[in-house]
């Protein structure tokens, strides 16, 4: 489903991927950890493209994105993004920012597109806020109405980068529900998270980086009992 | 200071006529500007550092001049290389649209980047083309903030539009100076000519602060 080989990304003189292998199996959940600056959001963003790959190929369901050949804009109508600080368009309201994306890009009808943004309302929570604006809501809710934005392009995988971190505490939980719902459907995702329980609950690999290299990965039990790595383990007894 | 009323009636007619083309100048130089700073300011983003050097130097020198300089190069030297002979409205409306395009520019360059990135970011990820992300992401909440610093602009340009006088196109402060030299009264004929720029500038701004209200509400 995604494969990355040999992924190098330097900004200007900086290295911040060296050499990135990572496989994703269609339904598989794999969680990112690692201390700040290791380069996960970095690696996330490489695999839609947001950021120029420098070395290496990163190829999903079989299309090699690096291509210059390839359509990068369908490619990233498979794979959905959820970013730390939402990104709702402020001047739509909740409903609009779900529904734009597919009408614009999918051509779908304003009629079909409310529809099935109801929809993904309801799955979230937040029918009731359909014709509220961005700035009305509370953070959960917004990453909430994030989350359903990016579903309505039902793509097939789905990345999160720190989805949680910019919450408040008591508003961690509902955002986290939402994405156990998403996998236990069968959606196949890449999240980087500061949230080790939601890791162990959901996760089906854990990989962990630092200084650009994926250091060590696991299933997530095996990972966080039994570290092989001095690294892992000394970030561990720090987060855990 | 007595006023000389009569003088006043008789240059009327020619006050009025002065105001028209002053509002005329301005509008044309406020589209004309407009539609070139968009393309200047899109111009200057470009990536490719070659590409974007002509529109900065553009800007920096439109910028970095006086406009009385501007409007003598294009009326007595641009003008005449292009037509053989000179036209003072041709001359005024080339300047004040080739000026105000280089301050849009960056009003519009300036309203893009205040943006936050992650607009563009979550946009793209959608799937969305760069031109579509502009469209219906981007443009529409850097517009917003555009609006004060053009309204701005606009002001600006009604009052420089003053400077057509000097190559002879007969707008307001035209006429302003040729009551001067008829009767050689200075009161009458700029307290007259102030007070209608005035009155323009002020009808604008209360044009514009309606507007921004009604899209702040929006
Ligand atoms: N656009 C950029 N330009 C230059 N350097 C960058 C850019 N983005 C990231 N970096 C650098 O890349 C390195 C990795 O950043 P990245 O954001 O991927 O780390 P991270 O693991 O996501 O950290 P955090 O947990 O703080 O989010 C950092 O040293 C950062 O300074
Ligand atoms: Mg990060």
């Amino acid at each position: 489903m995604i494969e990355v080989k040999n992924l190098k990304k330097s900004f200007g003189t900086n290295v911040v991927l060296k050499d990135i292998n990572v496989t994703v199996k269609p339904q598989e959940v794999v969680v990112v950890i690692g201390p700040s600056g290791s380069g996960k959001s970095t690696f996330l963003r490489c695999i839609n493209l947001l950021e120029s790959i420098t070395d290496g190929h990163v190829y999903i369901e079989g299309i090699d994105i690096t291509d210059k050949k390839s359509d990068i804009n369908k490619v990233r109508t498979e794979v959905g993004m959820v970013f730390q600080q939402f990104n709702l368009f402020p001047h739509k309201k909740v409903i609009e920012n779900i529904m734009l994306a597919p009408m614009k890009v999918r051509n779908t009808s304003a009629e079909e597109a409310r529809k099935k943004g109801l929809e993904l309302l309801r799955k979230v929570g937040l029918e009731d806020k359909a014709e509220a604006y961005p700035d009305s809501l509370s953070g959960g809710q917004k990453q909430r109405v994030a989350i359903a934005r990016a579903l309505a392009m039902e793509p097939k995988i789905m990345l999160f980068d720190e989805p949680t971190s910019a919450l408040d505490p008591e508003m961690v939980g509902e955002v986290l529900e939402v994405m156990k719902q998403l996998a236990k459907e069968g959606m196949t995702m890449v999240v980087v998270t500061h949230e080790m329980g939601f890791a162990k609950e959901v996760g089906d690999r854990v990989i962990f980086m630092d200084g650009g290299l994926i250091v060590e990965e696991n299933v997530p039990n095996e990972l966080f009992d039994y570290p092989k790595e001095e690294r892992t383990k000394a970030f561990l007894s720090k987060v855990l | 200071m007595d006023i000389q009323w009569s003088i006043l009636v008789e240059y009327a007619p020619f006050f009025l006529k002065g105001t028209l083309l002053t509002i005329g100048l301005s509008l044309a130089g406020i589209l004309i500007g407009t539609i070139l700073g968009l393309f200047i300011g899109l111009g200057k983003m470009m990536k490719n550092k070659f590409l974007s050097f002509p529109f900065g130097v553009y800007i920096t020198l439109f910028r970095g001049t006086p406009m009385l300089v501007q409007i003598m190069l294009i009326h007595f030297a641009v003008v005449p290389l292009f037509t053989g002979g000179t036209n003072g409205i041709a001359a005024a409306i080339l300047t004040l649209s080739l000026n105000s395009a280089a301050y849009i520019a960056e009003i519009f360059r300036a309203g893009i980047q205040s943006i936050d990135k992650g607009q563009m970011e979550a946009a793209r990820s959608l799937g969305m083309t760069h031109v579509q992300a502009m469209r219906y992401v981007i443009l529409p909440q850097a517009f917003k903030r555009m609006i004060p610093p053009l309204g701005n602009e606009f002001i600006v340009l009604i009052k420089e539009s003053s400077l057509a006088s000097l190559v002879a196109a007969p707008e307001l402060m035209y006429w302003g100076r040729a009551m001067q030299g008829q009767y050689f009264r200075v009161w009458e004929p700029y307290i007259t000519a102030a007070l209608i720029y005035l009155l323009l500038t002020l009808s604008l701004s209360y044009v514009l602060s309606r507007l921004e209200r009604r899209l702040a509400t929006e």
